[in-house]
């Protein structure tokens, strides 16, 4: 956060023409690694009989927990990229919970929608009032949003949901379903191919009826924020001067950028993303409010925000892929085991790539962790769900120890700013 | 650091409004859902005087000043350990583990404990240290991330390896530790409930820390590189070995969090160890700001208001009314300490404007406002 001794050393080498061999991320790179990934999960599908790793059931489980995790990343998104860090995403998906079911449950699901979403925006308000206007450290205002909204939390649950039909002092009474839909023969002729087992194509068939049968229009609408948000982001000039505050306000408070109105707007809209996954955890995901029901996803969206490079579509995948082991991880647990199978031979695929572009050091690391991997899918029989759940932070991890050079976060992200104190 | 008399004042006034408004805003809390904040705060202070709840409050107030100082060694070189919570569950974890699986003589029993739990500590803290110097990862992302694998790793290892069923319920928890592993509590007239002797610890440790931070060379590094790390690297401190250190020593602390409560009163790591004590410590060493004397104010607070709130829900007030109040407490202080530092900052500007006569020296942020100094004008 603050510039170090490293970084600064960092950036000098990148500078004077320190190897940079990051590949861009054209459409066409892109899709080659998905139908690669998708034809090696296909085989170890096949190989070792864990129908799960590609069954319809876990690719729509993996959808509904990937959701809120995305929800909660662009939250991150929206408010690292105007220079706020926002730790208080936990917090605010809290909010979101207890609003969306307290209002769902009295006034209908819709009504709890954005009730859920007002929540979050209230602890975004908080946020950017206490770190841009009294400019307090980000971290500060965030931990202790996370302790205020957890509080809160419990304390009105006592107050509205005891007495109350189904409710108690850590739960809300049951709130009505979303409306789902699926796509009408897509879905069943889906659903008869994927039965067949048939290589490659059943796995395909399962993922695709996973993504569009019994969806909820709650799904649709988050799932469609994303490439909206990096419309908005990225394409208009709201969102230019939205990044500008984040990368260097001085310079575009100078070009007449009202820097504090945009890190409001930066910081509500991402206390409303988190809100949204809140309601979407208390609305689609269960159909109660229920204490800790957030279990750290507020955290896990921040890992992929960074795990996807701070931008929309790369947290997107961080998403998908830390929803989709969790989803596994509790509809087959033995289908875990599977993908260490996966991850072993996709480590040790890397390994030859490395070996072609004669990178030796990378060779030897992908060597050794994928036997790793391989050696221990053979050797065990199961993997502890407690392993499962420490994925994505474990993975993120990795990523930043690896790739820390590739990730590049906005310039002037968690730096206090004050109007007319630029250097 | 013996503050002159002219600032203690201002010093003070900043929490003292901080408190007032975050009981303010408790007191509408309250009368929005239809309590009486009077008579609940009332109530609070009757009870939370009671000679049972002032040890409970003491014993309480142990733990969250070690969890404090722990954060707050980081916090004086802006570096933000956010993984205590972590760091003290996985070192109460082990070092329990370990305290039941030996028999020693009691010096050495609890040396060894006191061991394990710091050298676990300060290893955990060490892969951010390591993460940050070596690949540029922030720490407090690489903690977030430390403090959820560590709530994965400690629950598989206590589900597989390292418990044994706690009689007559669902719990699980490692081995008791022996006798000779055990520190006996101090009686208190008026109650049978005993105060931890690790109490005389914590407090060794709040001088320690005062003496390291204040009286040592390390300290005036670490105080350096905190207001600016430029100026501290120009001045020849070595920023790297630094951060390791720091977070080493923050992990270590972290380590002795768990023990009063491990090696007083629970003498097992079960599943039902108090977690969280890592983001209170946060709060608290940021009301105190990181002054041992502050923080032990701080934290004999936060215990007083965790204490005294268990009689509301016997008067049908949900407790956690307490919890909105000392997280609003924190961000209301906070605010307060930043907003008086700007004042004192415009003060200082204008005293140098008006003429080389009148000037005293405005060297900037003053030195303990934690990282909120790094706003200031370069």
């Amino acid at each position: 956060m603050t510039p170090s001794g490293t970084d600064f050393r960092r950036s000098v080498s990148t500078r004077l023409g320190g190897k940079n061999t990051t590949a861009q991320a054209t459409p066409a790179r892109i899709a080659l690694l998905v139908v690669g990934m998708l034809v090696l999960l296909a085989a170890v599908r096949a190989f070792t009989g864990a129908h799960d790793v590609t069954s319809s059931g876990t690719v729509r489980a993996a959808l509904a927990t990937a959701v809120p995790i995305a929800m909660a990343g662009l939250g991150g998104l929206w408010a690292e990229r105007a220079g706020v860090v926002n730790i208080g995403l936990e917090g605010m998906l809290i909010l979101g919970t207890w609003f969306g079911a307290w209002a769902g449950y009295q006034w209908g699901p819709w009504v709890g929608v954005f009730a859920g979403v007002a929540g979050g925006c209230l602890g975004g308000l908080l946020h950017a009032l206490v770190t841009v206007s009294f400019g307090v450290d980000h971290i500060v205002s965030g931990v202790a949003i996370n302790l205020l909204a957890l509080g809160l939390a419990r304390y009105l649950s006592v107050i509205a949901f005891t007495g109350t039909e189904g409710g108690g002092a850590t739960q809300s009474p049951q709130v009505d379903e979303i409306r789902t839909v699926s796509v009408p023969w897509l879905s069943d002729w889906l659903g008869t191919m994927e039965k067949r087992q048939w290589l490659l194509a059943s796995d395909l068939a399962g993922i695709v009826r996973g993504l569009c049968t019994g969806l909820s229009l709650l799904t649709i609408v988050c799932v469609l924020l994303i490439p909206l948000s990096f419309f908005v982001l990225w394409r208009t000039p709201f969102g230019l001067r939205l990044r500008s505050a984040g990368e260097n306000p001085a310079a575009a408070e100078s070009l007449g950028v009202n820097v504090y109105r945009m890190k409001y707007a930066a910081v509500v809209a991402s206390g409303g993303f988190a809100g949204l996954g809140g309601v979407f955890l208390s609305e689609v995901a269960s159909s109660i409010y229920r204490e800790g029901q957030t279990g750290g996803r507020g955290f896990i969206g921040l890992a992929a925000m960074i795990f996807g490079n701070w931008r929309p579509g790369g947290l997107a995948a961080g998403a998908g892929l830390f929803g989709y082991a969790d989803a596994l991880q509790l509809r087959q647990s033995s289908a875990v085991h599977a993908l260490l199978l996966f991850v072993g031979l996709l480590l040790l695929a890397l390994m030859a790539r490395d070996l072609l572009r004669k990178r030796w050091a990378g060779a030897a690391i992908g060597a050794v962790s994928g036997v790793g991997f391989l050696l221990w899918f053979a050797l065990s029989a199961e993997v502890p769900g407690q392993f499962v759940s420490a994925t994505p932070y474990v993975t993120t991890l990795v990523v930043l120890a690896v790739a820390s050079q590739r990730l590049r976060m906005p310039a002037a992200n968690g730096v206090p700013y004050r109007r007319g104190e630029g250097r | 650091m013996s503050p002159l008399p002219k600032q203690v004042l201002p010093a003070l006034v900043a929490p003292a409004l901080a408190l007032a408004f975050a009981t303010l805003i408790s007191a509408l809390v309250l009368l929005t859902s239809g309590a009486d904040p009077l008579l609940t705060f009332n109530s609070m202070l009757d009870f939370g005087v009671r000679p049972d709840q002032v040890v409970n409050t003491v014993n309480q107030a142990t733990t969250y000043y070690l969890a404090a100082l722990a954060v707050a060694v980081g916090f004086r070189m802006n570096l933000f350990n956010i993984g205590v919570d972590g760091q003290y569950r996985l070192a109460a974890l082990l070092a329990a583990y370990l305290g039941g699986a030996v028999s020693l003589p009691a010096p050495l029993h609890i040396a060894l404990i006191f061991l394990v739990a710091m050298a676990v500590g300060a290893a955990w803290a060490s892969i951010a240290a390591v993460l940050k110097v070596r690949r540029g990862v922030s720490e407090v992302i690489s903690t977030i991330m430390l403090n959820a694998i560590a709530t994965a790793l400690g629950a598989y290892l206590l589900s597989t390896w390292l418990s044994v069923p706690v009689a007559g319920s669902n719990n699980i928890g490692t081995k008791p530790i022996g006798f000779s592993g055990q520190i006996p509590g101090l009686p208190f007239p008026g109650t049978s409930n005993r105060i931890f002797g690790l109490v005389f610890a914590a407090v060794l440790v709040g001088v320690g820390y005062h003496v390291l931070v204040s009286r040592t060379r390390f300290g005036f590094d670490l105080r350096a590189t905190g207001l600016s790390t430029p100026a501290a690297v120009a001045s020849g401190v070595h920023v790297r070995r630094m951060v390791l250190v720091t977070m080493g020593i923050s992990g270590g602390i972290a380590g002795l969090i768990g023990m009063p409560q491990l090696l007083g009163s629970s003498h097992s790591y079960s599943l039902d160890f108090p977690a969280g004590l890592g983001f209170a410590g946060i709060g608290i060493a940021l009301l105190g700001r990181n002054n041992p004397i502050g923080i032990a104010f701080g934290s004999l607070l936060f215990g007083f208001l965790d204490q005294s709130s268990q009689i509301l829900d016997l008067e049908g007030i949900p407790k956690e009314i307490v919890a909105i109040m000392q997280a609003t407490l924190v961000l209301s202080v906070v605010s307060a300490y930043e907003m008086v530092r700007r004042i004192r900052l415009r003060q200082q500007q204008r005293q140098v404007g008006a003429g080389p006569a009148a000037a005293p020296p405005a060297p900037g942020a003053p030195p303990d406002a934690g990282r909120s100094g790094s706003g200031g004008p370069a």
